[in-house]
């Protein structure tokens, strides 16, 4: 295990009935780094997210993050920890404001009491006051024009900027660990390139957290990734540089079949 | 010079305030079913005549520029209509009851229109609201400020008995564990003689703080009915009650709520906790409509099994719809139309539950998102407006 391990699974499992959807994997996400997570549909990306997230519990292995056990937390706990995720299909409340849809995403550093809700109407718009700037700065990051679009319903959004308000409210409440399920997906390579832009140029501002991508647009995973592993029926068959994991043979053979 | 109407929304705000409240005033007042249907013609061709002017959106505009307005607007109209009538008990009872509903509705709001658990016991919740003031102001001597108050937990209390199977169930499922027990309360009521089996028992009037609200008042020729006390309680009750909600809604646990109802998943992921939103909004919508229901008991002086039946709880699911669910504005005009027409309109009485039926079709095949759609959320809109 290397000195700066941020998220560590250890022999995760997870069957679902007679199928194994991740079968015994170790992985090991580092401090700042960003790890493309590929591999062949149906080979347990997104299912490996779930369980991270505590959407599904393990049916063995654990998990660590930051040197303690996460196995089988709540999502609430796993969040509250920082660790935030986005979803393969757009998951927006689209009736609701672009506001609301970020700051749904920071309720880590919200007081969810009745009584302030209800009492503490003062105390409650200076936070609100607040919350329309961080927001508001944080969409500018990725697109002017996003940014005056804060109190309109996220269903008037083209499909770039709903994906652009969902990393939002991924990124609001200043993760540790951001995990990206295939952000490209529906959208063009030049759209793909220039979201991924922005991501990195939001982490340039906050404290640099740790990105795990999964992705099937191989060119976006050779520009921002430091280290890849590759998954296939539920377990690693490689990890390493770009360039590695394309020169092996595995790979190869489980991407493009065998010959 | 002249100015087109258009660009005087304070002036069109007002000029709507008063042809609302003067519909309202003659509905109220209407004794015939003729003047009700002829009315009823004019407040349809008043509609259609404002829609084709396009003065619907510069009226909605300046409401909503200054937020306020409505709500003053509201009560000086209540409070205007109470002194018209304040010789017929009947108009009055009406205009109460209409309150109390609304009190009751915004309680519903909560659960269905935010976090999103359809309650189809409201009825059975404002029956225990009635029953409970019944047995506490005719068997103690507890002031009637905590009669009314033990009303309400006391519903939101036995709505915990409902919240976990409505946890572990999902839309169609938790709305079907609220119709067996909507079906279950009234069928104990029936059979339990401490509660009066199917003939219910007799409340004694609110007494709050020495005002007996069942008492009329004379002054010389001057006659008041005591309808007009419970007049200013139950629409207190509804402004405390409506304040209440929007400020849920205006909240960080409105975003909560909201959330929870749009999308279970991503609620969770994002370290929002959704039993704790619905057993929030379960209990504090409860706890509204137990209150709204003491207040009728004590203001009708009678509880029954019949009054808190499954087509009463439909009728204030009806109301939620008709108005536009999530909007605590659209339930105002909802009720008083729910309630008021079929009263007046006595041959539709036995066919009431057709027409709520009928109507509830209607609007979800053209108007599904009922007569005041809810919006964006703003949070702060007075001050907003204030900064212009």
């Amino acid at each position: 295990m290397a000195e700066d391990a941020l998220l560590v699974a250890s022999g995760l499992t997870m069957r679902f009935g007679g199928l194994v959807a991740l079968d015994a994997l170790d992985l090991e996400v580092r401090s700042r780094e960003v790890l493309g997570l590929i591999g062949p549909n149906g080979s347990g990306k997104t299912t490996f997210f779930n369980v991270v997230t505590g959407l599904y519990n393990a049916s063995d292995g654990s998990i660590a993050f930051e040197g303690g056990d996460i196995t089988n937390l709540s999502p609430q706990e796993i969040y509250r920890l920082g660790i935030t995720r986005t979803f393969q299909r757009s998951r927006l409340s689209l009736s609701l404001s672009v506001f609301d849809n970020v700051w749904a995403g920071n309720f880590r550093n919200l007081d969810q009491g009745l009584i302030h809700n209800l009492f503490r109407r003062k105390t409650l718009r200076a936070e609100y006051e607040r919350a329309v700037e961080q927001v508001r700065a944080l969409l500018a990051t990725f697109d002017a024009h996003l940014a005056d679009r804060l109190f309109q319903p996220a269903a008037a959004l083209a499909m770039i900027d709903r994906r652009r308000v969902e990393i939002c409210r991924a990124l609001i409440s200043e993760p540790r660990l951001l995990l990206l399920d295939e952000p490209s997906a529906g959208m063009t390579h030049d759209e793909t390139a220039e979201l991924m832009d922005d991501i990195m140029q939001v982490r340039e501002k906050l404290a640099p957290f740790s990105i795990v991508i999964i992705e099937h647009e191989m060119n976006v995973i050779q520009r921002i990734t430091q280290r890849c592993v590759v998954l296939n029926y539920g377990e690693k068959i490689a990890e390493g540089t770009y360039a590695e994991i394309t020169a092996n043979p595995d790979v190869q053979v489980a991407y493009l079949g065998q010959e | 010079m002249r100015v087109p109407l258009t660009s005087r929304p304070v002036l069109l705000f007002v000029v709507a305030a008063l042809v609302t409240w003067a519909l309202a005033w003659a509905l109220l007042g209407a004794e015939t079913q003729l003047e009700v249907l002829a009315l009823f013609c004019v407040t349809v061709a008043v509609a259609v005549v404002a829609a084709k002017m396009k003065l619907d959106a510069p009226v909605a505009a300046a409401a909503s520029s200054h937020p306020r307005a409505l709500g003053i607007a509201c009560v000086v109209g209540v409070l205007a209509l109470a002194v018209v009538f304040h010789e017929d008990h009947f108009p009055l009872l009406l205009l109460c009851s209409v309150l109390l509903y609304i009190t009751a509705c915004l309680g519903l709001n909560i659960q269905f229109g935010y976090v999103g658990i359809v309650n189809f016991a409201g009825a059975a919740f404002f029956g225990i609201g009635s029953y409970t003031a019944a047995m506490l102001a005719g068997h103690t001597g507890l002031p009637h400020v905590l009669v009314l108050l033990l009303g309400g937990a006391m519903a939101s209390l036995i709505s915990c008995v409902l919240l976990l199977p409505v946890l572990r169930t999902r839309g169609h499922y938790a709305a079907l564990v609220t119709i067996a027990f909507a079906t279950l309360f009234r069928s104990f009521l029936e059979v339990n003689d401490a509660l009066g089996g199917p003939q219910g028992m007799r409340i004694p009037a609110l007494n709050l703080f020495g005002w007996d609200l069942g008492a009329d008042h004379e002054w010389g020729e001057l006659f008041i009915s005591f309808y007009d006390n419970y007049v200013l309680f139950a629409l207190a009750l509804a402004v405390l009650a409506f304040v209440l909600v929007r400020r849920l809604e205006r909240s960080w646990m409105g975003v909560a709520m909201d959330a929870v109802r749009t999308d279970e998943i991503s609620a969770k992921v994002y370290g929002i906790s959704i039993a704790r939103q619905k057993i929030v909004a379960f209990m504090f919508g409860n706890l509204l409509v137990g209150i709204a229901g003491a207040t009728y008991g004590m203001m009708t002086g009678y509880v029954a099994p019949n009054n808190f039946t499954f087509a009463d709880s439909l009728i204030l699911v009806s109301m939620l719809l008709l108005g536009g669910l999530g909007n605590p504005w659209g339930i105002v005009p909802a009720a008083a139309l729910i309630l008021i027409l079929p009263e007046k309109l006595q041959f539709i009485q036995e066919y009431r539950f057709l027409l709520y039926g009928v109507v509830i079709i209607l609007i979800l095949l053209f108007r599904s998102q009922g007569l005041l759609p809810r919006g964006i959320r703003r949070y702060f809109p007075n001050r907003e407006a204030a900064r212009g």
